[in-house]
Parts: structure tokens; sequence; C-alpha cells
């Protein structure tokens, strides 16, 4: 029964928490004590939420047993550390908020509470958002649930990894450049990154303003539709919160691709990947035209020029964002002679080398002679690459590319920055468009010295507001295929 | 030597730049209250802590209040207007950046009429005004003094962090002290008057900093400003000014130089002291706030704005100084006193008499107001019997005895003066011949006064009248006494 | 855009980070490889291209003055790294030299 339970998807769990043949409760037992048992290996959390997870499923018994329906009735949740719960520690994945508690919860995080999600923990991340592998977590290391030895990917590692073992049903992730696909695509999930704006990022600790953006990873993607449909929506607290009526996308799930074009883009050709991507991807992009696709070849010229556009603005947006934290209010401090002598201790032992390096980058693009060959031209470029989605989708519906040039690669693999920053390639164009994009399990590779086949994502974009076609279209990718079926994730037997 | 008699050889050359708190409910960017004191940390929210994850969502009321401030003085009110971040660290402020605007400011340019002590117009042109966010508050400790240099730590206090405030920086077209404290009180009676602000330097609601420097008169290039800070009133503004002029012209007139820097203004010493050297200037990093989305102002809400405007300070002043022929002292008097204004204004419309008006508001009826602590508009005499009593006096019906004792009876709550004339009648005798009797009879009765005018003293008729007016009860026209007086006098 | 140095450690200070010599020299060599990258945004012709503002475009997004609810003080200043009575207390404020 627990075993079962915990392998469920939200909306199953959902169902039959509504019906009364489940209780929240229940559910939250099997979760935690299965997430006791493979922690010490996977370590997706960097706080386990015990008793407030059984609050939690106490209250969703009691409203469900008082006649209301809830969406997610006693779903499990693991929720990114950068998201503020009041009551929890909340670390963004550093040294300078290891102990910090938040008072207020994220609008993002209470919709989900709200309709029926239970919190099981705070999921470990890269520090601040910073980085696509984990790896740069100051407080934990969190393992690839498929391959011990592998990163989860980042930087909602800690969330990727927590329901690819089955920690939770749905993981709160948040990406910038890439930090939902990325890890979704490495631990065989669906990972889903709204419009800019749709979901509200008042409590999300800000990585990089214009960027960021909250979205669910999950095993399904209907999972992913619900969570979507709950946590999306105006927020008058976060200005940059889009208002504009989100239909409902659960409900609009399809069966096929008919009358469907999908864009093949020239500039992310698969062909240098190596030969056994390659096959994977065209084998991808073959199965969407046998559920009745058109492909079509589109053009993303700008598309090369990402990674250095996005390295220029989100450090820029972070540098700005991350001045807060200087040993005044909250958080770390190490004592100084004066205050600004506090601020540089106090900055430099709690931030890790990631934050440093982009605190620097960021400083030195928005600084005095500088500003206008960095910051200014990069959002330019920014406003070409948006302006090259807006010229393709006017002969697709969707585009369709990779999610990662490689699967999880093996910790410390990629030591040299600029190597990490070239697993974004694939991600960033959409993020820096403000694009919807999802990644879907589309197949395994087993690379040379990996001990067992890892995943691979295709992702898929849709224009601004599309969010309810490209669901729809991934679940039927999704139905079609099952690749996410193949395996089951490489986790200790649990001691029953 | 004071400023009056400094030998015109160098000319003054002051830019003022304010800082007002704008009167909301709420603070900038968040819901926590924008008032004056209170416990510290009280007034407090996750976004003006600058907790991690929050976010500002702008005050609606705050940007209005900016838009009719600039409307009242002229400026520009551009269709596009953005926030930028100002980057630098500093302990009050919590973001370690402060929400402000850099290139495109909720309004450009405008001018700020004034006037000085004499009633002589001036304008001071506008460079611009923006909307930005206040910071904490630090008091310093250890130092015995309360100044930041010698402490030895500080406490903050974020109640004050997200007010919304205006930054008013002016050209530097101001020539004096005196020039640059008229231009403050326009500033001042503007806000106040708009609702835009509380404006009151001692409650922090306004802060200001003065550029000065000096060149040979008559010259068009800059001389090397410094910075004045730190002054609390505007007594200290115009004191502060003063001093650095002196010192300014003193250092070059000895062969010396000014520096660039900014100087702290000591209300004790009475002098102004080095901060600091204006060294590197701040990088502040200045780019488009991410968190916040541009603002449209459109035409149709300015043109609203600006018809709703009311007649400002300085229009007032014109149409009292220049329209009513009232001094410039007059003339201020009712600009800072909104009742009295109404009043006075409801007096002229009624009697068509402004110098009347003038006599009796702002004489004998103020005299009253002072004596009995009391406000004319306050007070149970009512505009309507101003304008009679008004009426009578022209029409000398009653002489100007009468209409004092009218006043005071008026202000005792009387009511009309035209029934308390008729039913007591107090009409003044204006019939010659009644007149010419009461003459008789007084010349008469004072045979030695009237010997002693013949012989050359003058003065006596004076006493002559008085008696007349005794014997009359007061109600013989005096003007016609007088004349008639002095008829059978030089007869 | 030439490949010029960046002075790190004049970077360092305005974003308030202490660097030992060594991270000085690592993360020069570092940034300086990411800038030699990000230095091939400068073949793009963007002469007639604005800046994006914002990806999606909204304008006036403003709330009523309204009041709301504060934190209350024991929880703000329960997390202060160091406190005094109501307030934060910080090291002495040296204006800079």
């Amino acid at each position: 029964m627990s075993k079962e339970i915990i392998e469920r998807s939200a909306a199953g769990i959902a169902r039959d928490v509504n019906a009364g043949a489940l209780r929240a409760a229940d559910v939250t037992e099997a979760i935690l004590a299965h997430v006791a048992s493979v922690e010490p290996s996977v370590g997706s959390y960097l706080t386990v939420l015990g008793d407030q997870a059984r609050a939690a499923a106490a209250r969703v018994d009691e409203r469900v047993r008082a006649g209301e329906r809830l969406p997610l009735a006693g779903v499990p949740l693991a929720v990114k550390d950068n998201m503020c719960l009041t009551g929890t520690r909340t670390t963004a994945g550093s040294k300078i908020l290891e102990r910090w508690v938040a008072p207020y919860t994220a609008t993002a995080v209470a919709r989900l509470l709200d309709a029926g999600c239970v919190p099981v923990g705070k999921a470990n991340m890269d520090e601040f958002a910073m980085g696509s592998s984990c790896e740069n977590s100051a407080l934990g290391v969190t393992k690839n649930p498929y391959d011990l030895e592998r990163v989860p990917g980042g930087s909602s590692g800690g969330s990727a990894a927590a329901v690819a073992a089955f920690e939770a049903a749905i993981g709160m992730g948040s990406d910038t450049g890439g930090s939902i696909r990325e890890p979704a695509a490495f631990c065989n999930l669906v990972g889903f990154k709204p419009t800019y704006g749709r979901v509200s990022r008042y409590g999300l600790i800000a990585f990089a303003s214009s960027l960021d953006q909250i979205g669910p990873l999950t095993r399904t993607v209907e999972d992913a539709a619900l969570a979507y449909d709950a946590m999306a929506g105006f927020d008058p607290h976060d200005s940059t919160s889009v208002d504009r009526d989100a239909e409902p996308t659960a409900g609009a799930l399809r069966a096929d691709l008919r009358g469907v074009k999908v864009g093949i883009v020239k500039e992310f050709s698969t062909a240098a990947l190596g030969a056994e991507v390659n096959a994977l991807y065209e084998k991808a992009y073959a199965d969407l035209q046998a559920l009745g696709a058109e492909l079509v070849d589109v053009e993303l010229p700008t598309a090369e020029h990402g990674l250095a556009t996005y390295y220029l603005i989100a450090p820029a947006e972070c540098s700005s964002n991350l001045a807060r934290f200087d040993g005044v209010r909250y958080g770390l401090r190490v004592d100084g002679a004066d205050v600004h002598d506090m601020y540089e201790k106090t900055r430099a032992a709690g931030f890790g080398p990631e934050v440093k390096r982009r605190i620097l980058i960021g400083t030195y693009a928005l600084s005095s002679g500088y500003y206008d060959a960095y910051y200014v031209r990069a959002q330019k470029a920014r406003t070409l690459i948006a302006r090259d989605f807006e010229r393709a989708f006017a002969s697709c519906d969707l585009i369709a590319c990779p999610a990662a040039s490689s699967p999880a690669f093996a910790f410390n693999a990629k030591s040299d920055p600029y190597s990490m920053y070239l697993m974004d390639f694939y991600t960033i164009p959409m993020s820096l468009a403000g694009l919807p994009a999802l990644s879907v399990p589309c197949g395994w590779t087993t690379p040379p010295g990996a001990s067992r086949p890892l995943p691979m994502g295709l992702q898929l974009t849709a224009p601004l507001f599309k969010e309810r076609e490209l669901l729809a279209a991934a679940h039927a990718y999704e139905q079609a295929t099952r690749h996410a079926e193949t395996h089951k994730p490489a986790l200790p037997e649990a001691r029953s | 030597m004071s400023m009056s008699e400094r030998p015109s050889k160098w000319e003054a050359v002051i830019g003022i730049e304010c800082h007002v708190e704008l009167k909301t409910k709420s603070k900038m960017f968040c819901g926590c209250p924008n008032e004056f004191g209170g416990e510290p940390n009280t007034k407090v929210c996750p976004v003006c802590l600058a907790l991690p994850g929050a976010l500002p969502v702008a005050n609606r009321e705050a940007i209005r209040h900016m838009i009719a401030a600039g409307l009242a003085f002229g400026a520009e009110i551009p269709a596009f207007s953005k926030f930028d971040r100002k980057n630098y660290f500093y302990p009050d402020m919590p973001k370690d950046y402060q929400i402000s605007q850099y290139d495109m400011p909720l309004t450009q340019g405008g001018v700020v009429r004034y006037w000085l002590e004499d009633g002589t117009l001036k304008a001071c042109r506008l460079t611009r005004i923006h909307l930005e966010e206040d910071t904490g508050k630090s008091t310093h400790a250890g130092s015995g003094d309360g100044r930041i240099a010698g402490s030895t730590y500080s406490l903050v206090d974020f109640n004050r962090a997200g007010v919304p405030l205006m930054e008013c920086v002016s050209e530097p077209d101001i020539r004096s002290a005196d020039e640059a404290v008229g231009y403050l009180e326009a500033l001042r009676r503007t806000l106040q008057q708009l609702g835009v602000s509380d404006v009151k330097m001692e409650e922090g609601s306004l802060r200001c900093d003065a550029n000065v420097s000096i060149r040979p008169a008559g010259s068009e290039a800059f001389g090397t400003k410094t910075e004045i800070k730190n002054m609390n009133s505007f007594r200290s503004v115009h004191r502060a000014i003063e001093s650095e002029i002196a010192r300014q012209i003193a250092l070059v007139e000895s062969g010396q130089r000014v520096i660039q820097e900014t100087r702290g203004w000591d209300e004790v010493k009475g002098t102004t002291h080095s901060m600091r050297s204006k060294e590197q200037a701040h990088d502040y990093r200045y780019f488009p706030d991410p968190d916040l989305v541009p603002m449209e102002v459109l035409r149709s809400e300015v043109d609203a704005l600006r018809a709703a405007l009311p007649e400002l300070p300085v229009a007032r002043f014109e149409r009292y100084t220049a329209g009513f022929g009232l001094d410039a002292k007059q003339a201020t008097q009712l600009v800072d006193n909104a009742e009295l204004a109404g009043f006075f204004d409801a007096v002229v419309t009624a009697s068509n008499n402004p110098k009347q008006a003038t006599n009796f508001v702002l004489g004998d009826l103020s005299r009253l107001a002072n004596e009995t602590g009391t406000g004319v508009a306050q007070s149970k005499v009512q505009p309507a019997h101003v304008a009679e009593l008004i009426a009578l006096v022209d029409a000398k019906t009653i002489n100007s005895k009468i209409a004092k004792e009218l006043v005071a009876r008026m202000w005792a709550g009387e009511g009309s003066p035209k029934s308390i004339v008729e039913r007591e009648g107090l009409a003044q005798t204006s019939d010659p011949g009644a007149v010419e009797n009461f003459i008789a009879d007084v010349l008469a009765a004072n045979e030695k006064s009237v010997a002693d005018y013949k012989a050359g003293k003058t003065n006596v008729m004076g006493f002559l009248v008085g008696q007349v007016m005794k014997a009359s009860k007061g109600k013989a026209d005096p003007q016609l006494v007088n004349q008639l007086m002095k008829e059978k006098l030089e007869a | 855009m030439s490949s010029e140095k960046i002075d790190v450690r004049y970077v360092a200070k305005l974003a308030r980070l202490a660097l030992t010599d060594d991270e000085v020299e690592r993360f020069g060599a570092q940034l300086g490889d990411l800038l030699e990258h990000v230095n091939t945004l400068g073949k793009l012709d963007v002469s007639l291209v604005a800046a994006t503002a914002q990806v999606v475009e909204s304008r006036n997004v403003e709330r009523e003055d309204e009041i709301r609810d504060c934190l209350d003080r024991e929880t703000v200043l329960a997390q202060a790294p160091q406190r005094q009575g109501g307030f934060f207390r910080v090291p002495r404020i040296i204006a800079e030299s």
C-alpha cells in the first residue's frame, strides 16, 4: 500500500482524497516514512517538514470532510528553498540565510497549499538559483535518483530529485535560464516554466527579476497542468504578474497533434551531440509527426547569442537583488571595524564562488562606462531574440528542441564555470523571450562511463500565454510514447 | 558687513535641492502606514524591510500628488515615466538600492514663482521633480554628541523606509539667502495647499540642501560650488547660505580657491564645516527597476488634474497686491490663512470695496482676533455684515467712531449693523442745520477757546470739535463738523 | 568592445565583497574568460533596436493608497543579527575616506 501511494500521481491522490477513499494524513505518513528511508541516499531536502506536513494534512482532511473538493487534496509537495513558507527555514541554498526563518509565505506556495497540497520539505538548490547541477548548494548534496553518481541538474535539483524519488508528487521549482527544465530532463520528469508573469514572484527569493518564474516539476504532464492551474494568476503583490485570465489547462489535454505545426530549429540541430543523442531527438521529432503534427523548419538566428545576453542581464539584476544580504536586518553577520567592513566580510563568508562571480560580473556590466556597452546592448540583443521567436511562430504553433545537450553528468565533471553555463544553451533563449516552455521525457541514453541508462528531455516552447496549447501537446506526446515509464529510479531498497 | 552692505563685486549663485515627504496614508511601495513618529520598527513589512522575496507595488496616490505638484509649477508631464534602481550600500537602505527615477522622471522643468518680503516677485526654474522612496533613520551612539563622526555604533529604525519622497531640484537661479527662503516658502505654501505634503522641516517632511557658489558680478561662468547640508529650519537655511557666501568671498579675496565639497551647517557655531570632499562620486549603477513596470500618464488624466488645481499661493498673492492694492505683508497674511482669505474675499465680493475690506478685516477684526484668540473666520461676524458696515460708512450714514463701536458689537454677536443702526438711531447727523446748532452752542459755551483760536492756537479746534461730538452723542458727521467749525471760526 | 581586464578589486569594493588575493586572480581570469564569450554581442547590429524594457508589456500597475497589516515587531527583530531595544544595531558608519 505504502509503495503504491508514494508512486501515485497528484491527480490520482487528489481524486481519491476528495472521494474519501484516501486520507491526506495517510498519504503524508507514507511519504514521510519513505523520505526518511531515501534521504540519506538522495539528499533532496534541506529541511523536512514533519509536524508542519502532518498539521497541513489534518487540515486538508477536515476541509474535505466538510464538503470541500480541493484540486490537489493531499498531494505531497516539495518546495524549493528559495520560496518563503512561514515558519520554515528558507535558505536559498546559501550560508548567508542558513538559519533564516521566513515570516511570510510566497503567493504561489500559498495557492498550492490552499488547493490542498501538503508541504513535505524545503528542497535543496544551487545557491540563489545560480547553477545547473545543484553542486553550488552551500548546504547539502543532492544526487540524481536515476544514478546516484550523477547530478540531478539545477538549480531546482532538490525539487527534481524529490519528485523523481517519490518523496513528493509535485515539486515547486524556479526557472531563470533553464532551472526547471534542465533538472526535469536529468531526472525523467516533466518540468514546466510558464509565460513570464503568469505565476507570482512574491515570496520567491529573487535571482534575476525579469527572468525568474515559478513552475512545477511532476511525473506526468497532467500533474503539471493541475499544479499550474492552482498556482497561476494575477497577484497584486507582484507588479510584474500578468492580469490576464489564466484559462485552466488541465481539462484541455489532447490525444494527438493533428493540425499542429511544430517548428524544428535550424540553429538547434542535434547532429553534433553524438550519434545516440542525435538519433533520440530525430525519433522524438518523428513521433510528433506520427501523432499528426506537421514539422516545419524555422530559424532563430540570434539564439546563438542567448548565452552572452543572459550572462550579462541575469548577473546584472542579481548583483542588485543580492545587495540586501548585508548582515543588517537578518541572516549571517560577520562583524567588522565599521559597517562597510562588516558588509564585505559578511558577504565574503556568506556567498559561494559562483554567486560571487555573478555579482562581480553583474556589477561590472552596470558600472559607469560599461553600462551601455554591456547591459543595454544585452537588452537590445534580447529584443532581437524575442523577435526571432515571433517570426518563427508565424509559421508554427510550437517549437521542439532538446532541453539539454546531454543527460546528467557526474559530480565535478564541469569544474570550469563556462562549461556549466553551456548547459543552459537550449533553455536560455525561451527565458529571455518570456515564453512558456517545458521539458517532457523523450528517451534514454547510456553515455560512456554511465552505469545505467539516463533520461533525456524534449523541450517544447509555445508563444506567449499559450500554456494550454503547450500542455495539451506535451500530454499527447507523453501518452503516445510513455518514455518515463521505461526505467525506475535507482533507489536503495526501502527498509520495510 | 551685512549682506545688504556687501559690495556688488560678487554675485552668489544658489540652487536648492529639496526632499519632500508626500502625504499619503501608506508608503510608496507597500501598505505600511506613512506617519510621523511612533515606536521604532513597528511600521514595517517584508517589502519595506527588504526581506528575501519581497516585491514593490507603486502607490497610485503618490503618483497623482507628483503630477499635481508638477502641474502647479508649470512643469511638463511626459507621457512615459519609469522607476530606476540607485545602487549603493548604507544601513538605513534596506535593499541597499533605492527605487528612484533617473532619466525618465514624472515631471520635467517648471518654475517656482515666489515673492520676497518687500513684495518683489521672483522666479526660479526647476530642473526636475522626481519620485523616490525614503530611507530609514539611523541614530549614532558613542560619540557623545549624536554625530556620526566618533560614534561607535548606530541604531536603525525603518519606520520611515519606503515613505514616498519627492525630490525637487532647482536651477541655480537664486541669488541670495532671502531669495532662497522666498523660494522655499513658495514651495511649502503650494505643496501644503495642494495637500501633497505637510512640508514641516521639524518633522522631516521637508529636507533641503543648498548648492552655493560665487562669481564676479556680471560674469556668466559658474564658480566652484559647495553643497550645504544639515539645515533644519528656514532660518538655518538663511543663516547657512549667508555664512557660506561670506566664507567663499573671504577665501577668494584672500587669493585661495573654493574646494568642491559637502559642508555641514552647525547651528550652534553659526558656521559650515567640511564633511567630506566630493571625491569619487558614487557609481550608482542606475538601471530600470525590473520589478516595476513603466507608467503611462494619459493626457486626459493630466488635463483633469490641471483643471482641478486651486488658485495657488503666488496667484493669490498677485491678486491681493496688484489686484486689491494690499501691501506684501497683508497679502502674505491672507495667503497663509485660507479661512481668513476666504472671509476677506467674501467681504470684497459683497462690498465691492477692497480698501475698506482691508481696513476692517485686516485692521479692526484682526486686532480683535489677536486679543480674543478667536480667528476672524471663526468669530460670530459674518462677511455679509461687514459688507453692510462698509456700505453704511461709504454712504456716510455713520461716522468712523460709530463704525468702530459697531465692529465690537458685531464681534459680540449682535448681528447686522444695519439693523442696529436703525434700531438705535445711530445714523450720524449730516444735516448742516443741526450741526450748526451744535457748533453755535459749543462756541457760545467756550469763548476762551474761541479767543485762543483767533490768537493763533489753531489746535484748539480739535477740542472744540470734540465738544460738538460729545454734545451730539457721537453722531455728528465729523467731516462736516470740522468743515463748518472752521468756517465759523474763520469768519 | 575590446578585451579589457576587469579591475576586480574596484568592482568587489562596489559590491561590498572582500576577496582574497587568490580570489582576485582566479575570478579575474574566469570573468575575463566570460567576457571573451560575451563580447560576441559586439557583432550584432542593434542600431535600430530598442532595449527590452520588460518581456511582457504592462503599464501602470499600481495599488490604492490603503493601509495593510505590518509585521509584528518581535517577529522582525527576533532574527536581527544584533538588536538594541526596538532598533537594529550596526557597527559605526564611517563616512568613506
